[in-house]
């Protein structure tokens, strides 16, 4: 205790034009020790880490590492102090292989001619991936791997490093059940060996059973900070928004019409021999469960007609209906919010405003001249409803937080008026508080008739949120669990490919 | 290996094509002749590839060859310069360009695309101002025979340029695909900031693909000047970034940066010479000369490109 922690800051401030992202923050961490940091979209968790990992310079403030003044200018300099950094934004070349990601900077090289000792450097990158149990082979191109195994590289190369503090930020956001646990086991495996770890998630669950402090940011300052006998959900919250969320997860009280969306034969491209069939009730939120690579997403494509050697037979009400293009999908109605929406559902170097209002731009023109007043209006009040925290409407959407940009591209979906809307990982980054937002829209959406297909990874949304939940094992769905019997257990069983007696038949012919 | 097995096949058809029409093709005058001018091409387009491999262009490099040709006709002729030092002269120009380039590029975030766009403009009309104009030459190359006979000389009855090139791209080929900053270089293409983060130094690395660029550039000019003999500083070099740029997209460079091979580079400069060869020797009209070589390149990446997509869905449902 009576060491100096092993890292310090001070009165960190950090401005960017329009916005104060940290005002005098201050926040230190002990060697092994595993402090959580929590906050809102926006709160400035990323960019304190940025100062740390020598991204971003601060404009005040000072930062000690073992009780002596470091400097950080730049990322070799934080490399050098043994910090090594997860970013929020996965950070992999696909063009090269995984070694090669592994140790990007740290190539072993053999003399004279400084060439690449490929022998060595695949030799060395092969234990990272076994405590990982990422099964791959370290001679793979790394955008042949789901974003998963993506991420699960950024953690083998953070490893690799021998650092003495691991900043992880929202790492879990694309890890599915299985590799959450193995990660969260890593970080408490890594405190024992000495290692500290800031660990930056969403997800409340996780810094319950990993942290052992929590440090809460609000608007760019010290909200306070938790022991781990104090890590409770609602106090964690109202610390991070700084109000209490009543009925955090709203339950269903309309009357349901099952059988009304019905699937048949949905053959995705990556399985193209399993046939998966189920009925969704009207005005219900059916949750889709399952380990990485269960084939969720990719059942979500072939259903609206993304997936070009897909197919599927779907019953809407009494119609039947055909669609070969995700176009027929998008004139019936049904619509997929997909999970890559970084790339998928952004023009991140276009305003806010233009974002949220480009898929409906057509309703805010008269005689082909865009109507900026209402469009402008519109736009205000989608950025109070979600809490998205920006400037103003004209900020570039690149300049936002990862879960801001979140909020835009849903806000945009859930305002259209869909008879299907197929979510894959609608909360992945966002906070608390915009999470009951969220919930709330879908709740609403369900209320008024449309069948909602949830497809998520985060286990307390699976659980609450939906009134039903299909869990998925390659390819297929091993079983549909009704509310009463959604249980982690239960649906960690089915997503093995264990039968339960709990379990229902997918759909009823 | 398989993206250059493609392009490869197509140049072997040519060439069966070409000699089963015009058994010229294959005669020992001809074969030199497009070896040495393979030679003189694919130099250049090596470094340009290195370029385009970074996410980077650079449309100077036919006015470079007029301007450091100009000065070398000057320095030897006129000025009276010991060869190795004009030789030298001729090759540090662009290599200091190239460095001019870079740190634009890299400091000042200006796009490549403008930066060697005005590059283009200027070296153009520098080296029309320098020579006023007219026509430069070598003469009788009194006092620097040496100099031009190495240029126009062989090796184990391979043209010079040709030999030159399979040692640079021997030595390129260790640089790009199995040094350290090879790997930079495709890291930097792909995602300069993931790279940065890494905590390398991608100014660096972006700038130095241009300094090479330079050089490479520069002893393509040497040569390339010895080998046209007479240096008309207005059209001197016109397109042959284009050239370049061809054989390098052909050779499987994406424009996008973060992609591209040497073998490729070369075989893709082998194929453009040998439609010009084939325009040539075909009785084609050569007016017609761009535009077959306009859809050859359109042809080799669009099949490139479906080769890719099939592949591509090959690999998810496996
Ligand atoms: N490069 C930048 N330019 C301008 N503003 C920025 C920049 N980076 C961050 N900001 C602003 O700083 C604030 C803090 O952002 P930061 O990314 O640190 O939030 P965060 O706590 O990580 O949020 P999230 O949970 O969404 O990831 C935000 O208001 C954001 O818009
Ligand atoms: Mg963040």
């Amino acid at each position: 205790m009576s060491a100096a922690p092993l890292l310090e800051v001070r009165g960190i401030s950090k401005r960017f034009p329009g916005v104060i992202a940290l005002d005098n923050v201050a926040l230190e961490i002990s060697e092994g020790e595993v402090v959580a940091l929590v906050g809102e979209n926006g709160a400035g968790k990323s960019t304190l880490m940025k100062i740390l990992g020598g991204v971003y310079q601060p404009d005040g403030g000072e930062i000690l590492v073992g009780g002596q003044p470091a400097k950080i200018h730049n990322v070799t300099d934080a490399m050098r102090l043994g910090i090594a950094f997860i970013h929020q934004e996965l950070n992999v070349l696909g063009n090269l292989d995984v070694a090669a990601n592994v140790f990007l900077g740290r190539e072993p090289v053999m003399t004279p001619f400084k060439l690449i000792d490929r022998k060595k450097i695949h030799a060395d990158t092969e234990p990272y991936l076994k405590r990982l149990g990422l099964n791959v082979s370290s001679s793979t191109r790394v955008d042949q791997l789901s974003i998963a195994q993506q991420q699960m590289v950024e953690i083998a190369k953070a490893l690799s490093l021998n650092a003495r503090l691991i900043i992880m930020d929202e790492p879990t956001s694309s890890l599915t059940l299985s590799e959450t646990e193995r990660l969260l086991e890593l970080v408490r495996e890594l405190s024992k060996q000495g290692v500290s770890v800031i660990y930056i998630s969403h997800r409340l669950g996780e810094i319950q059973s990993c942290a052992d402090r929590v440090i809460v940011l609000r608007d760019g300052k010290n909200a306070g900070a938790l022991a781990k006998e104090e890590i409770f959900h609602d106090r964690l919250v109202s610390m991070m928004v700084g109000r209490e969320i009543k009925n955090f997860y709203t339950q269903s009280t309309a009357a349901k019409t099952p059988g009304y969306f019905k699937v048949r034969n949905a053959r995705s491209i990556r399985f193209p021999d399993q046939a998966v069939s189920f009925d969704a009730a009207r005005g219900e939120i059916l949750g889709f469960a399952g380990l990485v690579g269960a084939g969720r997403s990719e059942l979500a494509k072939a259903i609206v007609g993304l997936d070009p050697s897909g197919s599927s037979d779907l019953n809407l009400g009494e119609e039947k209906i055909s669609i070969r293009h995700p176009r027929d999908a998008i004139e019936r109605g049904i619509y997929l919010v997909p999970e890559n929406r970084r790339t998928e559902g952004l023009v991140v170097q276009m305003s806010v405003r233009e974002n949220v209002t480009l898929p409906s731009l057509k309703n805010f023109t008269r005689l082909g001249w865009i109507q900026r007043k209402r469009e402008r209006k519109t736009v205000e009040e989608q950025i109070v409803s979600l809490r998205i925290k920006t400037p103003t409407t004209e900020a570039a959407v690149m300049n936002l937080s990862g879960g801001n940009q979140q909020k835009i591209v849903l806000g945009k979906w859930l305002a259209m008026n869909p008879k299907v809307m197929i979510l894959d990982e609608p909360t992945r980054g966002i906070d608390v508080g915009a999470k009951a937002e969220i919930y709330r829209l879908m709740r609403e959406l369900a209320e008024r008739n449309t069948v909602i297909l949830m497809i998520s990874s985060d286990m307390e949304e699976i659980l609450h949120v939906s009134d039903r939940v299909a869990v998925m094992h390659e390819g297929e769905i091993s079983g549909i669990l009704d509310r009463a019997d959604c249980t982690e257990e239960n649906i960690m069983q089915l997503a093995v490919g264990k039968k339960i007696s709990a379990a229902k038949a997918p759909f009823s012919s | 290996m398989k993206k250059e097995f493609g392009i490869f096949l197509l140049l072997a058809v040519l060439c069966a094509v070409t000699a089963a029409i015009n058994p010229k093709f294959i005669s020992a005058v001809n074969l030199t002749n497009i070896a040495n001018l393979i030679g003189l091409f694919g130099i250049f387009s090596i470094g340009l590839g290195l370029v385009i491999i970074t996410g980077g262009i650079d449309l100077s490099v036919g006015s470079m060859f007029a301007l450091s040709g100009v000065l070398l006709s000057l320095a030897l002729t006129s000025w009276h310069w010991p060869w190795p030092v004009a030789a030298a002269a001729a090759i540090l120009v662009p290599m200091l360009l190239g460095w001019c380039h870079g740190w634009l590029i890299s400091r000042l975030k200006i796009q490549p695309f403008i930066i060697t766009l005005c590059g283009l403009l200027v070296y153009r009309g520098l080296a029309r101002f320098i020579a006023q104009d007219n026509t430069m030459g070598f003469g009788s190359a009194e006092g620097f025979e040496t100099l031009r006979d190495i240029t126009k000389g062989k090796l184990f009855g391979l043209p010079m340029p040709f030999v030159i090139l399979l040692v640079i791209a021997a030595i390129m080929w260790f640089v790009l695909h199995r040094s350290v900053f090879g790997r930079y270089l495709l890291a930097v293409g792909r995602n300069e900031e993931a790279t940065r983060f890494s905590g390398i130094n991608t100014r660096r690395v972006i700038a130095t693909s241009y300094v090479i660029a330079g050089l490479l550039t520069g002893i393509s000019g040497i040569l390339l000047a010895f080998y046209t003999n007479s240096i008309s500083p207005s059209n001197h070099g016109n397109f042959y970034e284009l050239y370049g740029i061809a054989a390098a997209v052909l050779g499987g460079c994406s424009l996008r940066g973060g992609e591209g091979s040497i073998i490729g580079i070369l075989i893709g400069t082998a194929l453009l010479q040998v439609l010009q060869n084939l325009v040539n020797l075909l009785g084609i009209p050569s007016s017609l000369n761009f535009a077959v070589m306009g859809a050859v390149v359109f042809i080799g990446v669009l099949a490139d490109h479906l080769v890719q997509l099939r592949s591509a869905q090959r690999a998810v449902r496996i």
